[in-house]
Parts: structure tokens; C-alpha cells; sequence
């Protein structure tokens, strides 16, 4: 069985050179579908950067090894920040971002498990990505397997009940191969998350569940990726607050709970585009996809 | 006598003996659902998620991606509905190979009453793509679909019962999702799934009286819905009834009554829970509390035949 691996580890500011190609894909590919979830997208680039591109042991080219690290986008409106980061790790073709949410597109709205190489787990409805992560964290237990599960909640999500539920459960079976990442971008769809329901203070509570808590700039890799790295260590679960921005990238969308789920007009789409001059599409190499899942 | 539950229980233990890929999931009840017996002797591969059975469908999801075959236990009330919408979007849509065995499915949980009465479960996992849903007669068969189950690769739910049950089928009796003709008679057919094979059996033999003779089909396959071969069935009667545990509405009656809408246009008589909760009492005093019970199936066949 071929060892999972990340092909190479790029220095700091050529990360930051691929979270702004994937926040422009996103922008690109609500316009194009003209549905989905910006806001949600853009918070939570720099998480699944620092994963794909330093943390996860995965390989585009092996994507059902299985030893490979698992990663569960809990958050599935976030999709098209899923998306245009397997494009960019080459687990997908670019041109399937020009597809999102159309009919016989293979990016369905929320991740679909059966239709895309990489994704490891159908996400939407929330509340319900940890339980399956603490399942898989469970399974590297019994099988004496290395891999590690990283699980991407929303910050409002955390209003379900069901996350702790998981969150006992992951403390109760001493699960150190699991780490829960919070975006923590303070909005949801009706408003401000204290506002709505308060989940503060979110990392007291966490932390009362039995896990491991760090606090992080959630659009800092020198602090994201140290967070992540920190697994190896903890006798706990370990669960990371990140702290975003939602809609970060695009100026008029940052911090607009109007942006949570709109897609942009043509001229919106335009001054959207204006933030990411000279960034362009990197040219994948060939991407054999994998669709025997 | 044995429940539906503790067959489960005991054909659990024997796939967990054949296989390492079987584990176990219980949500604080495995003394009642019989996973208890699994548990004993493997408590590496058991988990007991404690009263939280949506995170229990979660974490079987979460195992059966790792290669392992898990087989989930609650009362069916939870499993079915508290759990509803993780069996539909974690479960069924990305067809992953949970078993869901639920007990304690009908009105015959007894004394707890309507709370923990489940009369709405088949209609309920019926009606998710992919998934099989099952409803064992008696011990024999419930081992028999556990072992299929078991070999089956994607979603199945099993509904299994409290009260004891006799043996019915014969002990060589091999599942086959097809309907199997119990009892050969004439001119009227009796459906039955679950227990109430055993209750209109009893039925049957008060209706020699009357010199009725009616066909007992056992449907242990919920879905998918044998339909082609119940129209074979019905072809050659002529009075069609159903007898379920359940709500006649989403159960096995509404089943056959679309099916016979479609491709063969007859009227069919429903035995079952007529859009009711359930009550407290004891099993048997409900069966007949609700016409379920051998008298009341007899009574329910003499009005529609008068």
C-alpha cells in the first residue's frame, strides 16, 4: 500500500498565495453558479489551507489509502471552499468548479461523498460531521492505524446538540487522533451567533467536555499551523478556535451577515475580483480522478 | 417463546465470533435490545454512546468508513425517529453500511406506554432512498436476516420486538427479501409482517369454525417491496387483507394497497394501528385492545366478508 504524504510543504507566503487563489476560485464559482455560500467560504480558506497544503497526510493520487489523515467538512455549505482546495491539492479537475450546483455536476450544493475524489464524508445538515469523525478516530484505535481525523465546524453549528454529544463522546473514548476546528467567524444566517443563541464562552466549553482547547488567528498560518501540529502531543482531543472572519477576502463582504448565503452579481462580482488582481489560476498537472468510490 | 430482540441478541454474537469487522453500538439500552450479549464478549468492538442515539448514528457512519460492519441498537421509537434525520443524511444518502436493529418496535413494549411505542418506524425508514428495511416473524428469521444483513453492503433497518415469540418457520427457513407463503388456503389472503404472522395463524385456526380458509403470507421485506410477486399472489384471490403492528398509514397495508393501485386495482382491508399512539397494559391485553389479537383479526375478517 503506498504511504500518504503531502507531495511537498510550501513555505509560509507561497500558503498565502494559494489561500488567495482559492478564496478567488470561490468568489468565481458562486458567481458563475449564482448560488452558494460566500461568507462560510472565505472564513474558513486559511484552515483548509494550512491542512491540505502542511498538515494532512493525503495524496491526490492515492485518495483511498487507507492510511491516509481523514478531513470531514462539517460545515458543508462551506463546499466551495472545499472544492476549490481539492482543485488546488489536484484531487479534482479545475473545471469542475465551473459546475457547482448545477444538474450532473459532481459539486452538488453540499459535499457529496459518492460524487467527489477527497471528500471523505456527505456533509450539510449540521451538527453531524463530528459524530462520524469520532467513528473513524474510533476505527484508527481498533485497527492500530496512525491516520488522524480533522473535523471543520462552524462556530453556530455548535448550537446543535448533537456536537456534544460527540464531544463527550470523543473525551470518553480518549481519542487524541481527532482535532475539531471551530470557525469562529461570529455570524449566522439570522445574525450575530450571541446574539441568536450564545455559544460563548466556546472554548470554556470545550474544554468542561474533556478536550484539549487552543485559540488561534484563524487567518494566521504561524499560528494555525503550529495548532494543527499540536495533535502529536495532547493526550486529549483537541479542539481549535479559530478565529475569522466571515467573507475575508472580499472587502464588502467581511463581517456581512448578508453574505452568508448570496452569490454576487456581475458588477458585485467584478469589484470582488478587483481584491485579487494578479492572482491566477495555477495550471494543474494531469488529475486522474479516482471515481471508483 | 423468544423475543425477535434476543435472537438479535444471539446472532449478533455468533457474526461477531465469525467476523472482526462486526462491531457493536448501543445507546444505553443493550440489556433490553440484547446487544448486552455481543458486549460481553467483545468489549473492544462495543460501544455504548450513552442516551444519545443521533451521535450514535454518527459514530457507526464513522466506523463503516473504516471497513468495519457496524450493527446499531435502540428502542426502534429513537432509532427511527430521535435518530431520523442522521439515519436519512449520514446513513442512507451516502449509502454507507450501517445496520440499524431496533427493538422494542410496536405496541407490545407493553406498560411503557405510548411514549416508547413505536408504530411508525417502517413508514418512517421506508421512506429513505437506499435503504432496506426488515421485519423478522419470529426467532428463526430474525437469525436468518441478521446473517443477511450482515452480507449485504449498504443500509438496513431491522425491526425487532419485545414480547416472545414461537418459532414458526421451518429451521431451515433462508431469508430472501421474497414474501413466503405461510399457509396455503383459498379465495381470501392475509399479509402479515412481524408478529402478526404468529397472531393471524391463531386467527386462522378460529376462522375453521366459519370454514374460512385464508392464505398467510409472511413479508419480512419492507422494503424493497416484493410487488411483483404479491400481485402474483393476489391474482389468485379474491379478498386481500393486511396485519401489521403499525400505523396502517406508511406501513405494510398502505404498501400493498399502492401496489394493487397500480398494476392490479382491489380493495384491501387493513389490520393494524388505525392512526393511533399507543397505551400502557400488558402486551397481550394491548394486542386485543388495538383488534390484534387472534379474536379481533377474526372479527375484522367476518365484517369484510359479510
Amino acid at each position: 500500500m503506498p504511504f500518504s504524504r503531502i507531495v511537498y510543504k510550501p513555505e509560509y507566503d507561497e500558503l498565502e498565495k494559494k489561500a488567495l487563489i482559492i478564496r478567488k476560485n470561490i468568489v468565481k464559482m458562486i458567481a458563475k453558479a449564482q448560488s452558494g455560500h460566500p461568507g462560510g467560504s472565505l472564513s474558513c480558506v486559511d484552515i483548509l489551507t494550512s491542512l491540505y497544503f502542511r498538515i494532512l497526510r493525503i495524496s491526490p493520487k492515492h485518495p483511498k489509502d487507507p492510511e491516509r489523515d481523514r478531513f470531514i467538512l462539517s460545515k458543508g455549505h462551506a463546499a466551495p471552499a472545499l472544492y476549490a482546495t481539492l482543485a488546488e491539492t489536484g484531487f479534482i479537475p479545475y473545471e469542475w468548479l465551473d459546475d457547482l450546483r448545477k444538474i450532473g455536476s459532481p459539486l452538488q450544493g453540499h459535499p457529496d461523498m459518492k460524487k467527489v475524489p477527497g471528500v471523505e464524508m456527505s456533509t450539510g445538515s449540521l451538527g453531524q460531521g463530528l459524530s462520524v469523525g469520532v467513528g473513524m478516530a474510533l476505527s484508527a484505535k481498533i485497527l492500530e492505524s496512525g491516520y488522524r481525523v480533522f473535523v471543520l465546524l462552524g462556530d453556530g453549528e455548535c448550537q446543535e446538540g448533537q456536537v456534544w454529544e460527540a464531544a463527550m463522546s470523543a473525551s470518553h473514548y480518549k481519542l487524541t487522533n481527532i482535532v475539531a476546528i471551530i470557525d469562529r467567524n461570529g455570524l449566522q444566517i439570522d445574525g450575530c451567533t450571541e446574539d441568536i443563541m450564545g455559544i460563548s464562552p466556546l472554548g470554556a466549553k470545550w474544554k468542561a467536555f474533556g478536550w484539549t482547547v487552543i485559540e488561534v488567528d484563524g487567518h494566521d498560518f504561524l499560528e494555525l499551523i503550529p495548532a494543527l501540529e499540536a495533535i502529536s502531543y495532547t493526550s486529549k482531543p483537541t479542539a481549535i478556535i479559530a478565529n475569522t472572519v466571515k467573507g475575508k477576502g472580499v472587502c464588502f463582504m467581511e463581517n456581512n451577515v448578508d453574505w452568508h448565503g448570496k452569490a454576487p452579481k456581475p458588477d458585485q462580482l467584478e469589484e470582488a475580483l478587483k481584491g485579487f488582481e494578479g492572482v491566477e489560476f495555477m495550471e494543474s498537472d494531469e488529475v486522474e480522478v479516482d471515481s471508483s468510490n | 417463546m423468544k423475543a425477535t430482540r434476543e435472537a438479535y441478541g444471539e446472532a449478533l454474537l455468533d457474526l461477531g465470533r465469525l467476523s472482526d469487522q462486526v462491531v457493536a453500538l448501543d445507546a444505553d439500552l443493550s440489556k433490553s435490545t440484547k446487544t448486552s450479549l455481543f458486549a460481553k464478549e467483545f468489549p473492544e468492538r462495543f460501544f455504548d454512546v450513552g442516551i444519545a442515539e443521533q451521535n450514535m448514528i454518527g459514530i457507526a457512519a464513522g466506523l463503516s468508513l473504516a471497513g468495519f460492519v457496524p450493527f446499531a441498537s435502540t428502542f426502534a421509537i429513537f432509532a427511527s425517529g430521535r435518530a431520523w434525520e442522521q439515519i436519512r443524511n449520514t446513513v442512507a444518502y451516502p449509502s454507507l453500511n450501517v445496520k440499524v436493529c431496533a427493538s422494542h418496535a410496536g405496541i407490545t413494549v407493553g406498560e411503557d406506554g405510548a411514549s416508547h411505542q413505536s408504530v411508525e418506524d417502517i413508514g418512517l425508514m421506508s421512506i429513505i432512498p437506499n435503504m432496506t428495511v426488515l421485519v423478522p416473524s419470529d426467532p428463526i428469521e430474525t437469525k436468518s436476516i441478521i446473517n443477511w444483513a450482515f452480507k449485504y453492503k449498504g443500509p438496513v433497518y431491522v425491526r425487532l420486538g419485545r414480547m416472545g415469540v414461537p418459532d414458526l418457520l421451518p429451521k431451515d427457513y433462508s431469508f430472501d427479501t421474497k414474501p413466503y407463503i405461510f399457509k396455503k388456503g383459498k379465495k381470501i389472503v392475509i399479509f402479515a409482517t412481524g408478529i402478526m404472522l404468529w397472531k393471524c395463524l391463531e386467527a386462522i385456526e378460529l376462522l375453521k369454525a366459519y370454514d374460512i380458509e385464508p392464505t398467510l403470507v409472511n413479508i419480512p421485506c419492507l422494503k424493497p417491496f416484493p410487488e411483483k410477486e404479491i400481485i402474483e399472489i393476489v391474482r389468485e384471490h379474491d379478498m386481500v387483507f393486511t396485519a401489521e403492528e403499525h400505523s396502517i398509514i406508511g406501513g405494510l397495508g398502505s404498501m400493498v394497497a399502492s401496489t394493487l393501485s397500480r398494476s392490479y386495482p382491489m380493495k384491501v382491508s387493513f389490520i393494524g394501528i388505525n392512526d393511533k399512539f399507543g397505551t400502557s397494559g400488558k402486551p397481550n391485553d394491548l394486542l386485543s385492545f388495538y383488534g390484534l389479537d387472534a379474536a379481533g383479526i377474526r372479527d375484522k375478517l367476518l365484517d369484510n366478508i359479510k
